[in-house]
This record gives C-alpha cells, structure tokens and sequence, in this order.
C-alpha cells in the first residue's frame, strides 16, 4: 500500500460523488414531479423534460457513481488486503483517465439533450454518437482494472507460491471476472450496432438483438454493483462492528457461484419480449433461482457475523445481539440498515424472476421500488457507509459530524422506507415507470392517492444526500486534520484453511460459467444474429 | 478456538443450506404448476415482420377488432409514435381477447394492468397476448415503455360491456 493507491482511489471516488450529487438532484424533480409539483417548466432550458431528468439520473447513479467508485474501493482493497502495491500505477491513471475521457464523452450528449434515451438506451432511440462512445471507453477502464488487479495478484502469487489469497482480494478478484466476462454483451451492442449505426456507417439495427445484448451486461451489472458491497459486509463490516465473519469457507463458495451463474440470467428482464422462445425464458428462470442460493448463503454468513459482534459485545439471547451493535458508528449503521432493507429487496427480486408472475410487475413503478431497494440502497448507502471510513482515511481529516452523519442514515432509512413501498404499490395498481406521470393523459384515481408519498419520500432521501455531502465535502476540506487509519479486515470463526482448495482454483470455474453462458444464450443470439436483417431506422423524438 | 474449526459452524451452515435450497426449488415448482398446469404464459416467438412495411403484412393490413369465434375476439393492433391503433376496443363481458401486435417505429410497450396483457412491441417482431374480460368496465391500455417526449399520451382503452 503506497500513496498511490491512495490517490487513484480518492480520485475514482471524487468522481463518484460528483455524479451521485447529479443524481440526486434530478431524482428529487422525478419524485416531486410524480407529487404533482410543476418543477420542469421552471427548469428549462437546463432540463428540458422528465425524460431527459430520468435519463441523467439513472446515468449519473446507475452507471458512473457505481463504476468509478467500485474502480477506486475494490483496487484498494486489493492491495491492502494482499499488502502489496497495484502491479502498475501508470497502468492505473491510464486507466482512471481513459474512464473520465469516456464520461466527459458521453456527458455532453447526456446533459445537452441529445441522449435522452435513459440509462437502458434502447434503439431504435438514437443518441449521438458520443454517448455510445464514451460510455464504451469507460466500460473499457473497467477491462484495465481488471488487468491490473489480475498482474497484482500474480505478482503476490509468485512471492506466496503456497499462501492462501486473503478473502477480500479473492472476492475483489472474483468482482472483475466477473464483470469482464459479463460486459462482453455490452461491449458487442456498442461495437458491432451503435457505434456505427449513430455514426451513419449502417442504415438500421435491430431492436431484439441490442436488447439481449444489453441484458446479457444489464443483469450481472447489478453484481458488478452488489459485490463490492458485499465485500465490504463480509471482510470489513464484521471487524468494525467487533466481530469476526463467521465463515470464510461460505464465503468464497458464495463468490464462486456468483462467478459462475451471474451472467446466463439475463433474459428474465425480457420475458416479455417477442421473439424469443418461452423455453430459453424458463431456463433463465431456472437459473436466476439458483443464483439465489449464494445470496443466501451471503444473507446468513453476514448476519451470523453481526451476531458474533453483538455477542462480543456482551448480548446474550436470540434477538438483542442486533441491538448491541455499535450504532453510534455512522460506517456501521449505514450498511447494518443497507442490509436490512436489501432483504427485502431480495424478495422483490424473486417475485420479478418468477417468468409468468413478471407480467404482473414488467416495466411498472413497482420495478422502480426495487431498484430503489438494492442499487438505491444495499449499494448506495453501503457505499455511502464504506465513505465514512474512507474519505477521512484518505483525506488524513477526522470524519467532520458524526451526529450528521447517523442523521443522514436514518434519513435515507426512513425516506426510503416511504418512497420504495409506495412505489411497489403504484406498480401493483398499474402505474407504469419511467413516465411523465404528472401529465398522463390515463391518470387512475387509485395512483393519485399514493402519489405525494413518492414526493415526500424522495424528498427525505434528498435531505438525507444533502447532509451527505455537506459532511463529505466538509471533511475533504476544513475538518481537523488527523491520520485516520483504515479498518483491518476481519478475522474468521471458521478461516480460510477450512475452505477446500480447489475453491480458490480459476480456470474451472472460469469454464464452468463459459459453458453455462453458452448453454443460456449461444443459440438464442447465433439464431438472432445470422437471422436479424438490421433494417430499422434510428429515430430521435424527445 | 481461533485455530480449530468450531464443529458447530458446520451444523450451523448445514442447517441454513437445506432450506435456502428447498425454497427456490419450491417456488420453481409452483411456478412450472402455473406455466403448465394453468397455461399462463409469457410472450414466445411469433415471427418477424419487417417494421417498414407493416401495413403490408397480412396481419395488420386493416388494424382492428374481429370476433373470431362465439366470446373469442382477435385484435390486431400497431404500435406508434404515440398512439396505439385501434386506441379503443369494445367487447361483451365474458371475452376472451387475443392481442396480435407489434410496432412501426420505436419500442413501445402493450400493457393492461391486473390482466395479464404485459408485452413488449418491438420493430421487427410480432407478438401476441390473450387475456379475459370478465368484469364490465373501461380498462386502459398503457403504452410502458420510454418512447420519447410524449411517452405519456400514448394509450387506448378497452370497453367490457355487460352482456343483455
């Protein structure tokens, strides 16, 4: 661990930040809009619609504050937790700055209205040409991370021919396989349709092939997404509640499986798509079913971990050891709350899975409460909680308000609590999302009741993301200055030793996922890329 | 106890594995009972069309409501910027409704909330849903997905009328 890791992680996460404060921003227009306020007329000619809100939001949170924060946190951890600095830090800032080119390049279409084609950019809606670019070259930085965790950890390997890879390198590891194999689809779309078809080099695409394309990166993104977070449940959470994390073995078996069966899933956002037989559907039924085994084998390993803590702590029963936990520790709480409220967007999720039951919820408010629960805040206030060690640690300034900071948590606890539920509902009733809903010319009398909850929650979590970064800002900036070491990782009641070898082993598990993505979705694609005539024109209507 | 490994982190494990693997394995078969057994069916595969010349394809040259047989009703419907067409369709209660659609432009979506109809309309792919009409009422049909700036104004509804 030198000053250089320390750098590239506080510029990733810099950049992170300054894309959630967009985010939120226009979230807050979303919710108020949905309340009935009539903001956009007051906005223009910055926002020009709720679309082009809705695009900037779901960008901003969704994609860059997500990436860039992952690139800075999980190469951090890697290096810390094998105690050796990245194999390259040229490599690194090549990379960091690849990846802002890329946002700068995909910015500028974005904010001036000329990509409002939301964060799933669906042709035929056609952006310009320098949102597929640029959103590409940031993709590509995510490749180059990849590469230097990789030589890093080979580095370490041939210094430690026998040792165990510590947990959380081996899940920071697992983290980028994942996604560089899972990002091939992503990566196809833009290449081989977009790219040139928004420059005029081919007259048409085709809607299906870019959608299973899209989804095949669009669902395992959301473990690109998850996973960091769960590294830090399982190797720094325990620790700082005073614990230990009850099984390392479990733990990187969980990891495997999400290695393993992340990607061959991604259909089941398009079951109710045309053009692809119901039988492919009811495999990646199957199959997003069994991936959710290792979410719950993380669910039970994380909570055994935090009972361990609070037993540590002097709890003694069934229950109070929850209550035990160091609750004054913004850090903790955040993520101790991220968690509960991720239960039940793990529910939620399975409800989504379920093939024909997906008819009731596909493309409604309700998938917007869901999302709410595990990006908006298994992984945002996570993140918001690993911060709370982090910015201080790098900035070499003590934390500026606890107190605004356990303030903030509950806040964003709260509000979601109010804004999530109530969108689930809306959906239920038949709310459809991603709607101006303020102005549809179709309003239910059953929706309007509900709608100024979705108002007041959003504006909760607003306050509660305004306190954030006042307090962010405020410790990078005047807060006293003090070196703030980062957690340790924790120790295990059941370690590494008891895991059984070939766990730790990559090439089967690596060709075990190879085989499974080929099972999933090689026909399915062959047969739609030989059969698809890409004829349709790309329209630009917002 | 740092060192050893606690027998009862392995019963513990053991004791969480089975039911997280019963649980999804349950709800699968649930699932296959009401896909098989009840026929609720998702979107399939219905063809290609080539969404420049919609209108020439024998199944939307004349877009409207047919019925097809006693209580069975064939709607063939487009999907455009931002309208559906036919935007209204008038059925006796009781009617089963077969939804045969696709798109002349953008991804647009066919939605009837509490019915089942819930498919995308993609350009160059046909689709099809069915659903019964039991009760009397107007129920709307929703376009859900983004499909530019007047997203919001694109839907139709369907009329179930009592039956004399």
């Amino acid at each position: 661990m030198t000053r250089t890791e320390q750098r590239l992680a506080a510029a990733n996460v810099t950049v992170a930040l300054v894309a959630l404060f967009g985010g939120v921003v226009t979230g807050l227009f979303q919710a108020l809009e949905y309340a009935g306020v009539e903001i956009y007329s007051s906005l223009a000619p910055v926002i020009r619609s709720h679309y082009h809100s809705v695009s900037i939001h779901g960008v901003l949170n969704a994609l860059v504050f997500t990436t860039f924060f992952i690139c800075g946190f999980v190469p951090f951890v890697l290096s810390r937790s094998l105690q050796a600095p990245l194999a390259s830090a040229r490599l690194g800032w090549l990379t960091f700055w690849v990846m802002v080119g890329g946002l700068v390049l995909a910015s500028i279409p974005l904010v001036g209205n000329a990509a409002t084609v939301m964060f799933t950019f669906y042709p035929p809606l056609q952006a310009h040409w320098a949102f597929y670019v640029g959103l590409t070259l940031v993709v590509v930085g995510t490749w180059l991370v990849t590469l230097n965790l990789v030589l890093t950890w080979r580095a370490w390997r041939a210094r430690n021919p026998d040792g165990r890879t510590p947990l959380a390198a081996f899940m920071s590891l697992v983290t980028f396989a994942m996604w560089t194999i899972a990002s091939l689809g992503l990566a196809a779309e833009m290449l081989v349709l977009l790219i040139p078809w928004s420059l005029g080099l081919v007259g048409g695409t085709d809607a299906l092939l870019a959608r299973t394309l899209f989804w095949f990166t669009g669902h395992p993104i959301v473990y690109f997404w998850l996973l960091p977070a769960y590294i830090s449940w399982y190797t720094l959470v325990p620790r700082q509640a005073g614990g230990k994390l009850f099984s390392d073995p479990m733990a990187r078996t969980s990891f495997i499986l999400f290695l393993i069966l992340s990607t061959p899933i991604g259909i089941h956002h398009q079951y109710t798509d045309p053009g692809i037989h119901q039988g492919w559907k009811l495999l990646h039924a199957l199959l997003t079913f069994a991936v959710f085994f290792p979410s719950l084998l993380t669910f039970f390993n994380v909570t055994a971990s935090l009972e361990t803590a609070g037993r540590a702590r002097g709890a003694r029963g069934w229950i109070s050891w929850f209550g035990k936990l160091p609750w004054t520790d913004p850090s903790v709480a955040a993520q101790v709350l991220a968690m509960v409220l991720f239960a039940f967007g793990g529910v939620g999720g399975l409800i989504n899975a379920s093939f024909n039951v997906n008819m009731v919820v596909h493309n409604t408010a309700y998938i917007v409460g869901h999302l709410h629960l595990t990006v908006g805040t298994a992984v945002a206030l996570t993140f918001m909680g690993i911060t709370y060690w982090l910015v201080p640690h790098l900035a070499g300034r003590v934390l500026w308000s606890r107190a605004v900071a356990l303030v903030q948590v509950w806040l964003w606890f709260g509000g979601m609590l109010i804004f999530s539920p109530t969108l689930h509902e809306l959906g239920l009733r038949g709310m459809p999302r991603r709607t101006d809903i303020g102005h549809v010319s179709y309003m239910q009398p059953q929706w309007k009741t509900l709608l100024p909850l979705v108002g007041i929650g959003g504006s909760i979590l607003f306050v509660s993301a305004a306190l954030y970064f006042l307090n962010m800002v405020l410790t990078a900036t005047v807060s006293r200055r003090a070196p703030q070491a980062a957690p340790d990782f924790a120790e295990a009641v059941s370690g590494p030793d008891h895991a059984p070898a070939f766990v730790d082993r990559w090439r089967p598990w690596l060709a075990l996922a190879a085989l499974l993505i080929a099972i999933a979705y090689g026909p399915t694609l062959i047969r739609l890329a030989i059969t698809t005539p890409l004829t349709t024109p790309g329209l630009r209507v917002w | 106890m740092a060192t050893g490994r606690p027998s009862t982190v392995y019963l513990w494990e053991l004791a969480w594995i089975l039911p997280s693997i019963a649980l999804p394995v349950g709800m699968l078969a649930a699932l296959a009972v009401t896909a098989f057994g009840a026929g609720i069916n998702v979107a399939g595969d219905r063809g290609r069309i080539d969404p420049t010349k919609v209108a020439e394809h024998a199944l939307f040259r004349e877009p409207g409501v047919a019925e097809i047989a006693p209580g069975q009703y064939e709607v063939r419907m487009t999907g455009q910027i931002w309208a559906f067409a036919p935007n209204e369709v008038r059925v006796p209660a009781g009617s089963t409704v077969h939804f045969w659609a696709t798109s002349k432009d953008l991804v647009h979506g066919l939605f009837v909330p509490r019915h089942n109809v819930n498919v995308m309309l993609l350009p160059g792919q046909i689709s099809h849903a069915q659903a019964r009409f039991d009760t009397p009422g107007e129920y709307p049909i929703i376009c859900h997905e983004y499909c530019g700036i007047a997203h919001h104004t694109m839907a139709g509804k369907i009329i179930v009328e009592a039956r004399r």
